[in-house]
C-alpha cells in the first residue's frame, strides 16, 4: 500500500484495516461487516469531509477528500461512503446542511434527469444510483424552467426498485413522483449536471485507480507462491510482461485520476482544461479496469474466478463503477465533441495547458 | 512495492508557459521562412544545421547544464517544454537531439574537463551531431553479447568490429559507443564493457547507410578497422559500462518524443472530421485525447522526478512502454476513424499521406531505445518478479 501523508487518509486506512479487511468481508455472506464499518466511518466525520463545519461536516479540503476516495478503492469498501461525501459536497454547493446518515446523489447517469415544477415538487427517474436502497436521504440536482437547483430529499418518498451492479453492491433505480424536497435552492454559477458527472466520475476513477493498485499487489504477491511447472509462476516471463502490463495499467489509472482530482482541487471553475481532465481521467480509468482486471485474473488462473478468493471484490467493483456518471463510452463522446469543436490546431494547446 | 509507481500530478510552473510561447513563435517563424513543414513528417531534408544554430542561438540545447559549459542550468521541466512543442511541430531536431538528451549528460558525468570544456558547448549551439553506438550485428537488444573490441594500445585503444541500427551515424561528429574490453566473467556477465567517446570523422571508421521500409535512409552499419581511440577518451570507469548505460536510460525513456512520433495523424484527423464529428468519430477522437492526455500526465510526472535528482528508471521504462504502444497504435485508429471521412475534406490529401507514411513508421516504435520486451523485463525486475 501507498504512504498516506495526510491525517484524513491516515485515519481512513486505519479504520480500512480494522474494520473492511477484504477476507473477513467476502465470509460475511450477511454482510453484518458494514454496520461496523459505517458507524467508525461517520464517528471519524468521514462521510461528510467536503461538508463545510457550518453546514454540518468535517470540513477537509477536496484534496483530502480525493485521496480518502482513492484508499477508499484500495480497500475496494462497499459501504456508500463516495456517495455520501458527492451528496455532501453537491448540497454544500447550494449551501444546504447536510444530514447524518447515508446519502447518494440523483442524477448518477448523465442522460437521466429530474425536473422541478413551479411548485418546486421534483419528478423523474433515475437508473444506476449507487445505494439508493441504503440512503436516508437523497442530494438532487434538478432542473426548471428558471434554471438548475440542489435539493436535499428524504429517499422514504422516493419509489425505489433494488438492483444490483456487476460488483454485488446496490444500484438501484429510482423515481420521484412530484416529491417535496426537504430544503431546495438556486444553484451556483458553474454547478451543473454535467459538473456532477464529472465530480462523481473523478471520484470513480480514484476507486477503480486503487482498486487496481491492489490487484496488482495481489497478483505479485500470487504469483510469487504459486508453483506450476516446478517453477514460481513469477519466473515466467509471459508472467512477468502480463504482470508489467498491468503494472502499466494500474500506474495510468493512477496518473490520470489524481492528476484530475488534483486540477478540480485546484480550480477554480469547470473549465475545458477541467473538463479534459476529469473525462480523461474516467475514460482511461475504465479501459484500465477493462485491462488490468483481465491480467490479474488471468494471473490467478481459476482460483481467482471464485468467490473465496477476493479478488473479485476489486475486479468486479471496478468494471461496475465504470459505469457510474457516465461510462467511457459516454465521456469519449462528449470530449470528442469539445475536441472537435474547438477545431483541430486548438487540440494540443489544450492537451499542453497545464 | 507498488509506492515506487506512484505518479505525481506535477503541474509546469508559470515560467513554462512564457518558455511555450517564445517556442511557438520561434517555431512558427521558421515554418514561415520554409525550414520545414509539419504537415509533411516524411519530408526530405531532415538535416537542417542552420535550424540548429537557430534553436542552439535560443539557448534551447544543453538547457539544463551547467553554465560554464555552455548550458543555460534551467529546469527539466522547461526541457520538457521545448521538446514536447519542437516534437508536435515535426520541427527537424534529430542533428542535436540525441546530444542534447542523452550523449551530452554523459559526458557531463563521464568525460574529462577539457573534453567537455570542448565539446559541450559546441552543443549548445547546435554545431554538432551525436550518435549512440550500442547494437551490433546478432546482438541487438542484448548489450551483453556485445563484441566490437577495444584492444589497449600504446596511449589509447584499437577498435575492430561493427555497430549496426546507428541513427545518424552518416552526419554524426561524435558517437558514444559501448566496446568490448574484457571478456565476461561467469560471476558476471555484465562484466567487461567500456564506454568510449568516439570521433566520427577519423581513419578506421566507415559508415554505410541501410534503408528503411519509409524510404528514408536514417540508421547504419559502422565498421570500426583498426580505429584508434586515445585513452582521455574513455568514459568512465574500464570494463564497467553497464551500469552507467542503464541510469542514463530514464533520460531516453520517458521524455515526449515517446508517445507523439505519429501525434500528426490526430491533428489531422480532428481537422478533416471537422467541428461537428458523428458519434463514432467523436468517441474515436475522445478515447485517443484521453489516453494521450493521460500518458503526457505521466511524462510530466517523470520529468519531475529527474528534476528532483531521482532515477525513475522503472517509472521511465512504464510510460516507454504505454507510449510507444499508443503511438504504434494510433495511426491505425487513425485510418479506422477516417474510413467515413468526407473524401470532399480540404486536407483529406493531406490526411491520407501522413496516414501512409506513419503507417510505415510504426513498426519501429516499439523497438528503438529498448523494446517493448526488454522494458516489461525492466517494470518486472521492478515489481520484484525477478
Amino acid at each position: 500500500m501507498a504512504e498516506s501523508d495526510n491525517i484524513v487518509v491516515e485515519t481512513a486506512e486505519k479504520i480500512f484495516a480494522d474494520l473492511a479487511d477484504p477476507q473477513t468481508i467476502n465470509n460475511d455472506k450477511k454482510g453484518a461487516w458494514q454496520a461496523p464499518l459505517w458507524q467508525a466511518l461517520s464517528e471519524a466525520g468521514l462521510p461528510l469531509s467536503w461538508v463545510a463545519d457550518d453546514l454540518g461536516g468535517s470540513g477537509a479540503s477536496l484534496a483530502d477528500g480525493f485521496a480518502l476516495l482513492n484508499a477508499a478503492g484500495r480497500f475496494a469498501v462497499a459501504v456508500p461512503l463516495a456517495e455520501t461525501m458527492l451528496a455532501g459536497w453537491l448540497l454544500a454547493q447550494g449551501k444546504i446542511a447536510s444530514p447524518q446518515g447515508e446519502m447518494t446523489v440523483l442524477p448518477a447517469n448523465p442522460r437521466d434527469r429530474i425536473t422541478r415544477d413551479a411548485d418546486g415538487a421534483l419528478s423523474g427517474s433515475c437508473r444506476g444510483v449507487p445505494f439508493a436502497k441504503a440512503a436516508k436521504h437523497f442530494a438532487v440536482l434538478a432542473h426548471g424552467n428558471d434554471g438548475v437547483s440542489i435539493a436535499l430529499v428524504d429517499a422514504g418518498k422516493a419509489r425505489i426498485e433494488a438492483g444490483l451492479n456487476v460488483g454485488y453492491d446496490h444500484s438501484d433505480s429510482v423515481t420521484l413522483d412530484k416529491v417535496q424536497p426537504v430544503t431546495i435552492k438556486p444553484a451556483p454559477d458553474g454547478v451543473s449536471q454535467a459538473t456532477l458527472m464529472l465530480m462523481g466520475g473523478v471520484a470513480r476513477s480514484l476507486q477503480i485507480a486503487g482498486a487496481l493498485e491492489s490487484m496488482l499487489d495481489i497478483s505479485v504477491r500470487y504469483s510469487n507462491e504459486r508453483v506450476a511447472f516446478e517453477k514460481k509462476i513469477s519466473k515466467f516471463q509471459a508472467v512477468q510482461h502480463n504482470l508489467a502490463r498491468l503494472a502499466g495499467e494500474s500506474a495510468a489509472a493512477l496518473a490520470a485520476a489524481t492528476s484530475a482530482a488534483d486540477a478540480i482541487a485546484n480550480a477554480k471553475s469547470f473549465d475545458d482544461e477541467i473538463y479534459l481532465e476529469a473525462a480523461s481521467a474516467k475514460i482511461r480509468c475504465a479501459e484500465a479496469a477493462e485491462k488490468g482486471g483481465g491480467i490479474a485474473h488471468q494471473v490467478h488462473g481459476a482460483i481467482g474466478f471464485t468467490m473465496e478468493h477476493i479478488l473479485h471484490r476489486y475486479s468486479l467493483r471496478a468494471l461496475a463503477w465504470r459505469d457510474d456518471f457516465g461510462s467511457e463510452s459516454y465521456w469519449a463522446v462528449e470530449l470528442g465533441k469539445l475536441v472537435a469543436s474547438r477545431g483541430a490546431d486548438e487540440l494540443w494547446p489544450l492537451v499542453a495547458s497545464r | 512495492m507498488t509506492a515506487a509507481l506512484r505518479f505525481d500530478p506535477i503541474r509546469l510552473p508559470e515560467k513554462c508557459e512564457q518558455l511555450r510561447k517564445e517556442v511557438r513563435a520561434f517555431l512558427a517563424e521558421e515554418a514561415a521562412r520554409g525550414t520545414f513543414d509539419a504537415s509533411k513528417p516524411n519530408r526530405e531534408d531532415t538535416d537542417v544545421p542552420e535550424f540548429c544554430r537557430r534553436v542552439g542561438e535560443r539557448g534551447w540545447i544543453g538547457m539544463t547544464w551547467p553554465k560554464k559549459y555552455g548550458g543555460q542550468e534551467r529546469s527539466f521541466l522547461e526541457r520538457y517544454v521545448v521538446t514536447e512543442e519542437m516534437r508536435v511541430a515535426n520541427a527537424p531536431t534529430r542533428r542535436f537531439f540525441v546530444a542534447d538528451r542523452q550523449s551530452g549528460p554523459v559526458l557531463l558525468k563521464y568525460a574529462p574537463e577539457h573534453i567537455k570544456m570542448d565539446i559541450l558547448p559546441r552543443i549548445c549551439k547546435g554545431e554538432v551531431c551525436f550518435a549512440i553506438g550500442m547494437s551490433e550485428p546478432n546482438s541487438g537488444s542484448d548489450l551483453f553479447a556485445a563484441k566490437t573490441r577495444a584492444t589497449k594500445t600504446d596511449g589509447g585503444y584499437l577498435i575492430n568490429g561493427t555497430k549496426i541500427w546507428t541513427s545518424s551515424a552518416h552526419i554524426a561528429d561524435y558517437m558514444i559507443a559501448i566496446f568490448r574490453t574484457s571478456p565476461p566473467t561467469k560471476e558476471n556477465r555484465r562484466h567487461g564493457l567500456t564506454q568510449f567517446l568516439v570521433k566520427m570523422k577519423e581513419p578506421g571508421i566507415k559508415v554505410n547507410p541501410i534503408g528503411q521500409i519509409t524510404g528514408q535512409y536514417e540508421f547504419n552499419e559502422v565498421v570500426f578497422t583498426d580505429h584508434f581511440i586515445p585513452d582521455d577518451h574513455v568514459l568512465g570507469e574500464v570494463d564497467g559500462a553497464w551500469k552507467q548505460a542503464t541510469s542514463e536510460l530514464a533520460y531516453e525513456r520517458s521524455g515526449p518524443e515517446r508517445f507523439l512520433e505519429t501525434y500528426y495523424v490526430l491533428t489531422e484527423l480532428v481537422r478533416a472530421v471537422g467541428p461537428n464529428p458523428d458519434t463514432r468519430s467523436a468517441e474515436g477522437i475522445g478515447r485517443l485525447v484521453a489516453q494521450l492526455h493521460t500518458m503526457r500526465r505521466m511524462s510530466v510526472s517523470v520529468a519531475g522526478m529527474l528534476q528532483a535528482g531521482k532515477e525513475p528508471v522503472v517509472e521511465a521504462s512504464i510510460v516507454k512502454d504505454i507510449g510507444t504502444v499508443w503511438e504504434q497504435q494510433l495511426p491505425h485508429r487513425v485510418r479506422d476513424l477516417a474510413a467515413f471521412v468526407d473524401e470532399t475534406a480540404t486536407n483529406r490529401e493531406t490526411l491520407q499521406r501522413q496516414l501512409d507514411f506513419a503507417i510505415k513508421t510504426a513498426p519501429k516504435l516499439t523497438i528503438q531505445g529498448g523494446t517493448t520486451e526488454v522494458l516489461r523485463g525492466i517494470i518486472a525486475r521492478g515489481l520484484g518478479l525477478r
